[in-house]
């Protein structure tokens, strides 16, 4: 991203953030904080190509994003997006929301993408909740079936917003888990390392786990880098999204 | 009264500002809703040639599952109706045709308002009250929760896979509705009139509506009818998919889909009209 101002996806003329000068390369491991309000999702839906930066330049894997064109569209498939609450589709099951992209972009039918949807539902630990609608399950499981949605079309880059949200301790460790198998290359991906950048409200969890840090505050990303500057960073920066206990 | 120069005086003067504020907003807002609403119909229209035969295994069962919806899963409504249709209309017709002494004419009663006028309008409005209120209120609820961004991040067309189905499923379902119900109704007339003791048989009843029937009117109900369901399924799309909803506003968007879907659906039964009788 070179000099992007970042719009609301609720409300695309209204300024988020800006200035955002931010490149992510291949096999990074990224965690961008903010609190509640900083943009971090209406960032990460630009970075998905949901919409257009207000002013800037943002490019993904050399295209300029974002890619509505069915012709560029293998393009912008390579980025994969888990959203805060999974938003999963209300009508299908778990497994069908799993399998619709595969189904959607390579043609297949049901019973044609169905091993490699279990592959993915069993990796996941999601197999008892293949046959649920999402109304009918806890929002942890649906974040987790938003995931294996995601990952289904093996994207060389996956965006995270908020993944451990509303998680309790467990549940924080499997995603921390799970986060560090993509990022070294898992049988279900092909064995490739996956490009990750996760949003996170709090920076703690992620301290042994992600490579590189930034902060999204006072509508400017702040790009630190590895924990060691995020340890030396100035205290205003990190109020909010990390203890001033855990600088010491 | 209206004559009298007091009145005429005050005709002169201008409108309240804020009454003429009133009806220029209400302008501006048709015009703009009778934009969006064109713009929506040529995207549809646009993604359905596109797209055509794209990704047909995800699609092809959601236009049979919106076919059965609009279609299939009402007909036992629309058989019951289609008997009282005939009921209400050859009970008046054999009252009038009788006193008169026109009994032949019942045929050609039947085909005027059953075939050319009522039953595509009848088999539009429930449909509309029964799928189309059911359509704005899906897709309004999918947009408040962020399915139509899911499915923009998955590479998937919301209007191909949200759509699309939907108006092909709801032209057809009108259509084979509308066909259901004049039949059911052509026949359960003639059966009200053999219960009235009408001097008809049933060769003379079916002859006279094939006497009356041309080919105009197959080609006029089928335009009707794929019409109507286009008509609705884009009115009520458009509600509940063109803009971002919050959830407690679906319910809003919902009665508006459905006044202006009426509202449509009476000026194309006119143009119809208009176009039947220049033919």
């Amino acid at each position: 991203m070179e000099d992007v101002t970042l719009g609301s996806i609720q409300d695309p003329r209204r300024v988020v953030a800006e200035g955002i000068n931010w490149t992510v390369a291949v096999g990074d491991y990224w965690v961008v904080a903010g609190g509640q309000g900083a943009g971090k999702t209406d960032l990460f839906m630009m970075a998905g190509g949901l919409m257009a930066p207000l002013s800037g330049r943002y490019r993904l894997f050399g295209e300029d994003m974002p890619i509505f064109e069915a012709a560029r569209l293998k393009g912008r498939l390579r980025v994969g997006l888990v959203f805060d609450g999974g938003q999963l589709l209300h009508r299908l099951t778990v497994r069908e929301n799993v399998a619709l992209p595969l189904c959607y972009h390579h043609h297949l039918t049901e019973a044609q993408a169905q091993p490699r949807v279990q592959a993915m539902l069993d990796w996941l630990d999601l197999g008892p909740w293949a046959d649920n609608t999402p109304a009918t399950m806890p929002r942890n499981w649906q974040k987790r079936a938003g995931l294996a949605r995601a990952l289904i079309l093996r994207p060389e880059a996956l965006l995270a917003d908020n993944p451990l949200g509303g998680l309790d301790v467990l549940q924080r460790s499997w995603w921390l888990a799970i986060f560090e198998q993509l990022s070294k290359g898992h049988g279900v991906m092909e064995g490739r390392p996956v490009t990750l950048a996760v949003s996170a409200a709090d920076l703690r969890p992620w301290r042994r786990h992600a490579r590189l840090f930034a902060i999204l505050k006072n509508q400017r990303l702040t790009v630190l880098g590895g924990w060691e500057q995020v340890e030396k960073a100035e205290a205003d920066v990190l109020h909010g999204v990390l203890e001033e206990r855990h600088l010491e | 009264m209206f004559d009298s120069p007091q009145v005429q005086l005050l005709m002169r003067l201008p409108l309240p500002r804020s009454f003429a504020n009133y009806v220029g907003r209400e302008v501006f807002r048709f015009l703009l809703t009778v934009r969006g609403l064109g713009a929506f119909a040529l995207i549809t229209l646009g993604v359905m040639l596109a797209k055509f035969g794209a990704a047909r295994q995800v699609v092809h069962p959601l236009v049979l599952c919106e076919t059965a919806r609009a279609g299939l899963s009402v007909l036992p409504m629309f058989m019951l109706l289609s008997a009282a249709l005939g009921l209400l209309v050859v009970g008046h017709a054999i009252m009038w045709l009788t006193t008169v002494g026109a009994i032949n004419y019942l045929g050609a009663i039947m085909v005027m308002v059953v075939v050319r006028e009522l039953g595509p309008l009848i088999c539009a409005l429930l449909v509309l009250a029964r799928s189309g209120t059911a359509n704005v209120i899906e897709l309004g609820t999918a947009r408040a929760l962020g399915e139509v961004e899911a499915l923009e991040a998955l590479g998937i067309d919301p209007v191909h896979y949200l759509v699309v189905p939907r108006v092909v499923g709801m032209a057809l379902g009108v259509f084979s509705l509308t066909v259901c119900l004049i039949l059911g109704t052509l026949v359960s007339g003639y059966f009200w009139a053999f219960l009235q003791d009408v001097a008809l048989q049933p060769r003379a009843y079916f002859e006279q509506l094939a006497v009356s029937l041309t080919g105009l009117d197959f080609l006029l109900v089928g335009l009707k009818t794929l019409s109507f369901g286009f008509i609705i399924a884009i009115v009520t799309c458009y509600h509940g998919l063109a803009h971002p909803l919050h959830l407690e506003e679906v319910s809003r968007a919902a009665v508006r889909a459905v006044a202006q879907s009426v509202v449509a659906i009476a000026l194309t039964e006119a143009a119809f009209i208009v176009f039947y009788l220049a033919g």
